[in-house]
């Protein structure tokens, strides 16, 4: 059976609402719990990185293109650039490399 | 990022400033955010809905991933569990930065528009007024919604070369939230590498090419955080500044 797109959003929204306002409105007090909040610290940086790679390969034509952007922006960003700078030197890497990797 | 204001502007004019760059920033993730919409089936329509709603770039990815997937409404809330919650520590942060007599609609609006960005400029400015932060709020979140459904929109329209190199934008706007913190904190850094290798492994092992990439994202954050979480607790400080 396909689920409904509609009842999708309406979930996804409800939780980040909640995630987002709870420690706004309810829980005004600092979590104690060490490992909770270790847990809460690290998800994260970890969540990013399992959705970066390999998808950033399947998302370009050629794989090597996309290993490429990840690199570059791996370094832009170690160095400092921005959100808008590494989207857009990834963008522009992976369009030059596809020209001569894709035929 | 945040350069000295003059001193004749009033906070909305300043928040609309600052909200320039970040918006430029989310039209071009959001474009790249609707490619990924499109092969879930999304129209035009619903990517704008969940972009305005949700206003998280990992968040919906993820989201529009178990769409196409057909994922259980369970799973993919728990998947937005997961996906953002970075936003709660966020919240937890600000909800020390604010004064402690700001009404409840402030509160409500604030924490709804808790992005990276948004939160990121409402800490870094010395005294906090919610009305800066609307005024970059004004300006961005409608590039992140218009962003998302023009993605879907020419995602149809556009050469193949071209959708091919916008799709990389999302991750380049995940690298630059993850490296800054991975070069300061080594641990943040070597976990990030675990998150690469354990993710390239689970995706070709053929054991597990029966699992859905949703339900494998889920299962290697918890452990691999958790493991991390186990083996080097957070002083208790760290998670303050987010």
């Amino acid at each position: 059976m396909k689920h409904n797109v509609y009842i999708y959003i309406l979930i996804m929204a409800l939780v980040t609402f909640a995630i987002r306002v709870l420690p706004l409105t309810l829980i005004r007090k600092k979590i104690k719990n060490r490992f909770v909040r270790s847990l809460l610290y690290y998800i994260p940086y970890v969540t990013l990185a399992v959705m970066t790679f390999p998808a950033i390969m399947d998302a370009t034509r050629s794989p090597l293109a996309g290993a490429a952007a990840l690199a570059l922006g791996i370094v832009l960003a170690w160095f400092g650039a921005g959100l808008f700078k590494v989207s857009a030197a990834c963008c522009i890497l992976v369009l030059v490399l596809e020209l001569f990797l894709v035929k | 990022m945040m350069k000295e204001k003059r001193k004749s502007s009033s906070p909305l004019q300043q928040g609309l400033r600052d909200g320039v760059p970040i918006g430029l920033g989310y039209f071009a993730v959001a474009f790249s955010l609707g490619i990924a919409a499109r092969r879930a089936g999304l129209t035009a329509f619903q990517g704008f809905l969940t972009s305005a709603l949700i206003n998280a770039s990992a968040g919906e990815y993820a989201g529009f991933k178990f769409i196409e997937e057909n994922a259980t409404y369970l799973a993919a809330a728990i998947m937005t569990l997961v996906a953002n919650a970075r936003y709660f520590l966020m919240s937890c942060a600000l909800s020390q930065k604010i004064t402690p007599d700001t009404p409840l609609r402030h509160r409500f609006l604030l924490g709804f528009y808790i992005t990276d960005e948004f939160f990121g400029i409402t800490i870094a400015r010395r005294e906090f007024d919610p009305v800066y932060t609307y005024g970059a709020v004004l300006f961005a979140a409608p590039c992140w919604a218009v962003g998302t459904a023009l993605g879907i929109i020419a995602g149809n329209l556009l050469p193949a070369f071209l959708v091919s190199a916008l799709s990389v934008a999302l991750y380049g706007m995940f690298l630059a939230i993850i490296i800054p913190p991975a070069r300061q904190n080594k641990i943040v850094g070597v976990f990030v590498l675990i998150g690469f290798a354990l993710s390239f492994l689970a995706s070709r092992l053929p054991l597990l090419a029966n699992v859905s990439d949703g339900t494998k994202t889920i299962v290697l954050t918890l452990v691999i955080s958790a493991a991390a979480a186990a083996l080097f607790p957070v002083k208790e400080e760290a998670d303050d500044e987010a």
